[in-house]
């Protein structure tokens, strides 16, 4: 009976209690997809392979290594592989139309990076081709590029006409691993180079070195570093994990914008329900004044009002949580190119609910409090 | 005579406004039989609800000893005073107080949802509660769909359903057409016939007073026959 007040009560001002459940159920979804937003920002650290690092120029990764040290690096104790790569730039149409672009030792770049599946035949074929390139699925979806097509790019970093022959697409391994990336030969990019600025000649952007052991990872890392103290182009080698954090830490501003908007938000479910709660309660004080006159204390109003408020947040927040879902999808397919693959962490369905559920409680402290603590005199005089 | 079911000894009542303390009764003394039907009239502000208050325990007095059925209920701690309200007494309001979600018999099952009964003893209680105040046909009507003679009978099937020593009804027919009005005064005068309750009904209402054993009159804060 007091659970069949507690709903009959939710439902007592239909229009108020479905708005104030759409807020917060947007509220909440709000939260999932800006939780969502920084779990998929973090996503590309999240995915590097434990026995691969990364080493590049000490001074910054935007500064060029000779690829003489190539050889050097494969013979460090511990050294499975060694592959390159070099970060191109470019326009595809205009600036809006933005992929990553890499040119890369196309023999042996995707040996190293098994998440990149491509079908045998189509590697091949790149590799067959100097001015082939292989591009990721949601890529070649976006674009509508087939096998064959020609891509052609305007240099930036490197300036003139490039023109790319599609000769692979490949998919992700598992859904985060992103699929809009393009990979071209670094040959076919050092030939133009050679000929037309020796200078930027044969050098590459940054090693990928697979080792052996994961858990020798620091002492690789100081054995390839120490290979080159105090040479001209001093290197840093860490994980690719590592690696891939330093650029997330660039945007940590951003980052911590996202996460204090997130705890906003909750904030504002807070106020919406707390509203909600009050309002409620102010009109049924003369009820809750009856109910102590027969014989309901003040445990049994503070179940009913907190039954209701919490009621209410769970609602709330299980339809924005299940709102979360497309609207997430939603979002990166609309901006698939700065978030490959949106990665929705359980963690942040947890926290979603969670706080609801918290929410619930706290905004029916005061009302629950007011019933409680009034006079069953000063309730019957309330003109409801 | 049969014994006092209420006592009331030397009762007074101060209410403070802010910094204001505003006495209402006043040494108040007053002794209810068992099976009385007592009337309390007099002016408005004469503390007549005041000592209606007092007597079923929603309100304390500021000195004074008030005993129901033997309890002296002004040393009961909330809680206590809680339950034994929800025991022994049978409230009638002015404006019935029904809860307009409950349905006529959901608003009649309201007190039995504090005591042990049984889900059929309290379907038993509420459909004969409803029966005795005529209404067994509206259980499943809501407050909005009663007329206000029906509600207030529903509120007085309400305040019976636990079998209360005492009812205590203020204005019960204050917010009713004359002929509503008689309608229920004939069902409160039955209950104490027939059931043999005690009943403290305050009123403005002559005719109702008449329905009455005896009526007490109360000026300032004072029983004045």
């Amino acid at each position: 009976m007091i659970f069949k007040l507690i709903v009959k009560n939710i439902f007592r001002h239909k229009l108020r209690a479905l708005l104030t459940i759409l807020g917060i159920a947007v509220a909440v979804m709000s939260f999932g997809l800006l939780r969502t937003i920084i779990s998929t920002w973090y996503s590309g650290s999240n995915n590097a392979a434990p026995d691969r690092l990364i080493t590049r120029q000490a001074v910054s990764f935007v500064f060029p290594l000779p690829l003489a040290d190539m050889q050097q690096i494969e013979r460090v104790p511990g050294v499975k592989a060694v592959s390159y790569e070099n970060w191109f730039g470019g326009v595809y149409i205009d600036s809006k139309h933005f992929f990553s672009r890499f040119a890369v030792d196309a023999d042996n770049i995707f040996t190293l990076y098994p998440e990149y599946m491509i079908p045998p035949d189509q590697l091949t074929a790149f590799k067959n081709d100097r001015d082939g390139c292989i591009i990721g699925q949601k890529l070649a979806e976006q674009y509508n590029f087939k096998i064959g097509d020609i891509i052609q790019l305007t240099g930036d970093i490197y300036p003139g006409q490039w023109q790319f022959v599609v000769r692979g697409i490949y998919k992700g391994s598992k859904p985060s691993v992103e699929e809009t990336a393009m990979f071209f030969h670094w040959d076919y990019l050092n030939e133009y180079l050679v000929k037309n600025n020796p200078g930027r000649a044969n050098n590459v952007g940054w090693y990928v070195v697979q080792i052996n052991n994961p858990n020798d990872a620091a002492q690789v890392s100081a054995a390839i570093d120490n290979l080159f103290l105090n040479s001209n182009a001093e290197t840093k080698t860490e994980t690719e994990k590592a690696f891939a954090q330093s650029f997330v830490s660039m945007s940590s501003a951003i980052i911590t914008s996202l996460q204090i908007v997130s705890y906003v938000i909750i904030g504002i479910i807070f106020l919406v329900l707390a509203n909600t709660m009050v309002m409620t309660a102010r009109e049924r004080i003369r009820e809750y004044a009856v109910l102590k006159t027969l014989g309901f204390t003040a445990g049994h109003l503070v179940t009913i009002i907190a039954g209701e408020s919490l009621s209410i947040a769970i609602i709330g927040g299980a339809i924005g949580i299940i709102l979360t879902f497309p609207i997430c999808i939603g979002f990166g397919k609309a901006f698939a190119m700065f978030f490959p693959a949106m990665v929705m962490e359980p963690m942040t369905f947890i926290l979603a609910g969670g706080f609801a559920i918290i929410i619930g409680i706290l905004a029916a402290v005061f009302p629950a409090e007011r019933a409680a603590s009034i006079k069953i005199v000063d309730g019957l005089r309330q003109v409801g | 005579m049969a014994e006092p079911i209420v006592q009331v000894k030397n009762v007074t009542k101060v209410y403070k406004r802010d910094s204001m303390q505003i006495p209402v009764l006043q040494k108040l003394s007053l002794d209810v039989p068992e099976g009385e039907f007592l009337a309390l009239m007099g002016p408005s502000g004469s503390g007549k609800t005041t000592l209606l208050n007092l007597i079923a325990g929603i309100d304390r007095p500021t000195s004074g000893s008030i005993s129901v059925a033997g309890t002296d209920i002004a040393t009961l701690s909330e809680s206590s005073l809680a339950k034994w309200r929800s025991q022994h007494v049978g409230f009638v309001f002015q404006f019935y107080n029904l809860l307009p979600v409950l349905t006529a018999y959901e608003n009649v099952e309201l007190p039995l949802l504090l005591t042990k009964l049984s889900k059929q003893e309290k379907k038993q209680h509420v459909e004969t509660a409803l029966g005795v105040v005529g209404l067994a046909d509206r259980m499943k009507h809501y407050p909005k769909q009663l007329s206000g003679g029906q509600e207030q009978r529903v509120a007085i099937a309400r305040a019976i359903v636990t079998d209360p020593t005492i009812i205590v009804a203020d204005e019960p027919t204050g917010d009713l057409d004359k002929k509503s009005a008689e309608d229920i005064l004939a069902l409160m005068e039955q209950l104490n016939k027939e059931f043999k309750k005690t009943i403290v009904m305050v009123t403005h209402d002559p005719h109702a007073a008449e329905r009455a054993h005896k009526v007490l009159h109360l000026e300032k804060g004072e029983l004045i026959n």
